[in-house]
């Protein structure tokens, strides 16, 4: 990284009096990590400013946390483990998953008020304009599920693993969200009005997370759902990080984990290339 | 050579999908020199600016800015220019300051050179009172200036002004043109798109006029009414006027060249009809005797050189204002 002063032509420059402006010249690599960063940056100035959107962002899984505890967890018995461990497993990886959505609708939002365009005509690199919304989302993500973790503990969550498990949990937890930032992202860049972004940046969620291990054992749902449950990716993940946090393994795999990280990486490879593809689509026209 | 070109613009096309948005644009733009390209919506305005500016790529021709291909080395490009959008592109939920810092920064500024710069384009653009605030509060007027400083952080040797003034009212317009006008006495070049004739005669230099993905005319403000002909007579007439008798009472005045140069123009909101009038001054006293003979009351009645809505209804024979519905998307499209 180097310094150097930058040769200011008449008109605008600055005066004689101030001191010439330094500007920072970088290599390739280290440009996408700081630009990516300043970006992530301002993404997250708007939490503390919008309060109500954190609120919300927050509020949802909390109430999904107290309903699915006091309404729903006595009613569905669990062999073999407490029916509140379980559920509240599930439900903490599906307020991630439901988190993708905000990749979508801030890329969306950027695209329609004009601010991708100014990015996109300044002397950075353009992969850093994803990376940061994505890097920010994952951050808030982090934030937003360390809350949902504090309530289920509160109300009865009781884990029984060691540091290393816990770091393991959250570890695929993040990799989904990051993974799933990406996803948002193909939605919110594919997509033109920011309202069916919303709308259909939600739709594939209900499926995938309802229709999993979050909530229920998938033997008690009909044949072919259950067929569907037992091996979609949502529910490997859910059993890998219930198994981790509690020792549960409903499907007896000590595998569940590597499956479920390599189902990630195998989505990541795919939906990676195609964000990017979808962007450049987007901004050719 | 009497200077050098700060852009170059030859033969650029580009069609989305089936719209034909540019058909072979060529022009340039002399260093330190103001160019207005100015046409209705849809012309290709914004076309050539994002092409100019490196958001997207043209299907055909080259372009140069600041001596750099547009198309082989667009990061190169990126590092001198600074562009201000149709729609007033900072993050509404930053501060002013905050939002200058953080484009200085991405322009490579030092965050205390970027600090130091944005305080001075504050003061310069009158937003120091508003600095900490954020841009939500903001009227329409404060948003563009704060847009264009957010162009000029690190003095660009080639500015892109798209519309700066569409969707202000007209005391923020002239607080935005008085600002600009400022930059261009510094020297800066400026390349600016705009739908306001009046606009380009006063910023401009040079104006390009382009209809339909094409340069229709290009030259002075002065250059462009002479190739429009003479002069104009415009009359203003009473409230609630039968306007198509006051229309073909001025063609018989006018004769032939009303015929010729474009016909009558009508204002329907302030009563105005717009005749070319060869005759010119010597001609006045038949003119007034031919519309009371017609009983056409006068309210106003003058002699005026042509306007460049002149010049636009001559060149292409609609109103500069209007849509053409060819590629109309494309301006109005592209903030979404």
């Amino acid at each position: 990284m180097s310094e150097h002063t930058l040769t200011s032509p008449a008109g605008i420059a600055t005066g004689a009096v101030s001191p010439p402006l330094r500007q920072v010249s970088r290599g390739q690599l280290a440009s996408i990590v700081v630009d990516s960063a300043l970006l992530a940056k301002r993404s997250l100035m708007r939490v503390p400013r919008q309060p109500d959107w954190l609120f919300g962002a927050t509020i949802q899984p909390v109430m999904f946390i107290l309903l699915f505890r006091y309404v729903f967890a006595g009613a569905i018995p669990i062999p073999g483990t407490s029916s509140v461990d379980y559920i509240m497993s599930g439900i903490i990886v599906q307020g991630l998953v439901f988190g993708s959505i905000n990749t979508a609708v801030g890329l969306s939002e950027d695209i329609k008020k004009g601010l991708m365009d100014r990015f996109r005509s300044l002397p950075m690199p353009r992969s850093s304009i994803l990376l940061g919304r994505i890097l920010a989302d994952l951050m808030l993500q982090v934030f937003v599920t360390a809350i949902s973790i504090g309530v289920a503990l509160a109300v009865g969550f009781r884990p029984n693993a060691n540091p290393a498990e816990w770091l393991g949990a959250i570890g695929l937890m993040a990799l989904m969200a990051f993974t799933l930032s990406w996803i948002g992202a193909i939605i919110g860049l594919t997509l033109r009005s920011t309202e069916a972004v919303t709308s259909i940046g939600l739709v594939w969620i209900f499926p995938l997370t309802f229709a999993s291990s979050a909530f229920v054992m998938p033997q008690t749902m009909p044949g072919w759902l259950e067929a569907f449950a037992k091996n979609q990716p949502v529910t490997l993940i859910i059993d890998a990080v219930r198994g981790l946090w509690t020792g549960y393994y409903p499907q007896a795999s000590s595998h569940t984990a590597l499956y479920a990280v390599i189902w990630l990486v195998a989505v990541c490879i795919v939906a990676i290339p195609t964000a990017i593809w979808a962007y450049e689509r987007r901004m050719a026209n | 050579m009497a200077q050098r070109n700060a852009v170059i613009v030859e033969g650029l096309t580009k069609s989305f999908g089936k719209t034909r948005a540019l058909e072979g644009i060529d022009f340039t733009v002399g260093e330190g020199s103001v160019v207005g390209l100015l046409g209705p919506n849809g012309a290709g305005k914004t076309t050539t600016v994002r092409i100019l500016t490196t958001l997207i790529k043209p299907d055909g021709g080259r372009a140069e800015v600041a001596g750099i291909d547009v198309l082989k080395h667009p990061e190169q490009v990126r590092a001198r220019i600074g562009l201000t959008g149709q729609y007033a592109a900072v993050d509404e939920i930053l501060t002013g300051r905050e939002n200058l810092i953080m484009f200085g920064q991405l322009y490579r500024l030092t965050h205390a050179s970027a600090k130091r710069r944005a305080d001075e384009l504050l003061e310069r653009f009158e937003l120091t009172d508003a600095a900490n605030r954020t841009v939500k509060t903001y009227s329409g007027g404060m948003r563009r200036r704060l847009d264009l400083a957010a162009s000029l952080l690190v003095t660009p040797p080639v500015l892109f002004l798209d519309e700066p003034t569409t969707g202000l009212d007209p005391r923020s317009r002239n607080g935005m043109w008085e600002v600009i006008g400022d930059l261009i006495k510094d020297g800066t070049t400026v390349l600016l798109t705009t739908q306001y004739l009046e606009e380009a005669d006063q910023l401009a230099n040079r104006i390009v006029v382009i209809d339909r993905g094409k340069v229709i005319a290009q030259g002075t403000a002065n250059e462009l009414k002479n190739q429009v002909g003479g002069e104009r007579l415009e009359i203003t007439v009473p409230h609630g006027t039968d306007l198509e008798r006051a229309e073909s009472a001025l063609i018989n005045t006018a004769g032939q060249a009303a015929l010729d140069e474009g016909g009558v123009q009508i204002d329907p909101v302030n009563w105005r009809l717009t005749v070319p009038f060869p005759a010119g001054a010597k001609g006045l006293p038949v003119a007034v005797r031919q519309l009371d003979e017609a009983g056409v009351t006068l309210a106003d009645l003058a002699l005026r050189r042509p306007t460049l809505d002149d010049v636009f209804l001559t060149l292409t024979g609609h109103a500069a204002e209007e849509g053409n519905g060819n590629g109309l998307k494309e301006d109005s499209e592209k903030a979404a």
